[in-house]
């Protein structure tokens, strides 16, 4: 017997997970994404990112609220993913539509905000993508480890805050996103202030 | 009396582990692959976009009416000899947010508008204003061709065949008074027919504007067609404004009403967010868009950019009307 419960579940998530890329390479290949081809790319592979990431932030509530563990065993994968899409989303900016004019890229992340803080984002998870080995967080110890991941709550919000200001006038869909993270942030908020009050509670020893 | 099969031979039976082995791992295959496709289609779902082509944009020739049907000429004064954009990007990339919000969504949408019968009525400070069918304000002009450059807000460009009448010679034919100083444009609305002004996304109706001057400019066109055909729906039929040298969302679409007045006439993506969208938005490499460049241009079906020239290459014709003003503030 699996010593794991559900051994197929990582694989499925993660070929799950690169099934969109694979499908818009082969649109690219076959030239049906329209008349903007980069626009497209540029959009969906950003769009991925942000998805994913904020997949990987409704793990740990799950656990608070549902009692599940399975998602736990996905955290480290979705976080993974999110950051491979991101960079992706962000070779595709500076490479196919920017033509890897680095001048135009420098002055873009440092004029426009909503570039700023979407490669903010994307700095933010670099240092997440390195340090999420098992060995790394024996390295740093798990309260460091934890504290350093924390940034991907700003990492999020800043993904977030960068759709919005993208968009023209249909705030819609970043808003959705909005919602969506504010709520699995409130969850934590709501599950650490309970933490607190179940520790004061506590006669002093 | 029913006869049991014979008992098969004990070699043949799998024994009992390996039995339920093969049980888990069909189960293990079967759940992974529910999952993986659970999970890519969701993603796909949330992430991906309806592609082009149902709904047809550029879908079968519309029937051409003779108003419409012409032979090409020699290429004009105004012509530029670049490369037109295919048939196929130009009525399936489009920005008509009365139809919704994505570039595709025109092309899919836009049935449900119905161009004839259509009257346009043209009014305000003229000697003689008028309510006129679309059909028969056409018959009052020669149709032109004219290939123009055309530049988006959003930095991407086509070149586009349209065909049309010089707004000019309306505008002299209704007699502006002396105090007409501006015209401005109003789209039809119709929820019934224009289903994205459902949302209030924008002020509806569309409502676009220009000095009289750059109305009278001969390079301003008000387009019934394009490509040698009926201008489809999602491109704006039955009538648009085409101003070459403004970025497109200058060019309003579907006209009702052309108004001529003494005051400059708000317009919708300038209400809708001034510092963005200029009542001028003459296309200009030098003067960024708040949250992009506007140096350069994708121009739809090449890889890479090209720079974007001062007034989308129509500098010669168009620079004076703009002497002594100052482009930066008056973007």
């Amino acid at each position: 017997m699996a010593s794991t419960p559900y051994p197929w579940l990582k694989p499925a998530v993660l070929v799950g997970g690169l099934s969109p890329l694979a499908l818009l390479l082969l649109d690219l290949a076959r030239g049906t994404l329209g008349a903007n081809p980069i626009e497209r790319v540029l959009n969906q592979t950003g769009l991925l990112a942000l998805i994913i990431l904020v997949a990987s932030l409704a793990c740990t509530p799950l656990k608070a609220l549902l009692g599940w563990t399975w998602p736990m065993r996905l955290r480290k994968l979705l976080g993974l993913l999110a950051f491979a899409y991101a960079v992706l989303h962000f070779l595709v900016y500076v490479g196919l539509d920017q033509g890897l004019a680095v001048g135009a890229v420098l002055a873009d992340i440092t004029k426009r905000p909503f570039i700023t803080v979407g490669f903010l984002a994307l700095v933010l998870l670099v240092p997440l993508a390195v340090t999420s080995t098992n060995r790394m967080v024996r390295r740093l110890g798990f309260p460091a480890w934890q504290r350093l991941h924390r940034l991907v709550y700003v990492a999020a919000v800043l993904g977030v805050v960068h759709f919005l200001w993208r968009v023209k006038k249909d705030l819609t869909e970043p808003l959705v996103y909005a919602c969506v993270l504010g709520l699995l942030l409130a969850l934590r908020v709501a599950e650490a202030v309970r933490k607190r009050r179940a520790r004061a509670s506590l006669p002093a020893t | 009396m029913r006869h049991l099969p014979p008992e098969p031979p004990g070699s043949e039976i799998t024994a009992e582990p390996l039995y339920a082995r093969r049980r888990e791992f069909i189960k293990g295959a079967a759940l992974f692959t529910g999952t993986a496709a659970a999970v890519g289609a969701g993603l796909q779902l949330l992430s991906g976009r309806p592609s082009g082509g149902e709904g047809g944009g550029a879908g079968p020739a519309p029937a051409t009416p003779d108003a419409v049907a012409r032979k090409a000429r020699p290429q004009g004064p105004y012509d530029t000899d670049e490369a037109p954009t295919s048939y196929e990007d130009a009525t399936t990339y489009n920005n008509f947010y009365e139809f919704g919000y994505d570039k595709g969504d025109p092309a899919r949408n836009a049935h449900t508008l119905k161009p004839r019968p259509w009257t346009v009525v043209i009014d305000g400070e003229v000697a003689r204003p008028q309510r006129v069918d679309v059909d028969t304000l056409q018959s009052w002009f020669p149709l032109e061709d004219r290939i123009y450059r055309m530049r988006c807000v959003e930095a991407w460009s086509m070149v586009i065949p349209w065909m049309g009448l010089p707004l000019a010679g309306l505008l002299k034919r209704v007699e502006p008074t002396s105090r007409a100083k501006y015209v401005a444009f109003t789209t039809l609305r119709d929820p019934q027919q224009m289903p994205g002004q459902r949302q209030a996304a924008l002020d509806w109706p569309y409502v676009e504007g220009l000095r009289l001057d750059e109305a009278l400019h001969p390079l301003t066109l008000l387009a019934v067609g394009l490509y040698g055909k009926v201008l489809p729906n999602q491109n704006g039929a039955p009538l648009r404004l085409v101003v070459p040298w403004k970025y497109g969302f200058k060019g309003i679409k579907s006209i009702v009403r052309i108004s001529l007045t003494e005051e400059p006439p708000p317009t919708t993506w300038n209400l809708a967010n001034a510092r963005e969208y200029g009542f001028y938005a003459n296309v200009n490499p030098e003067v960024d868009h708040p949250r992009w460049s506007q140096a350069t241009e994708r121009r739809i079906g090449e890889l890479r950019r090209r720079p974007t020239l001062p007034f989308n290459g129509y500098a010669e014709q168009v620079a004076h009307l703009y002497a002594g003003l100052d482009l930066r503030a008056n973007y």
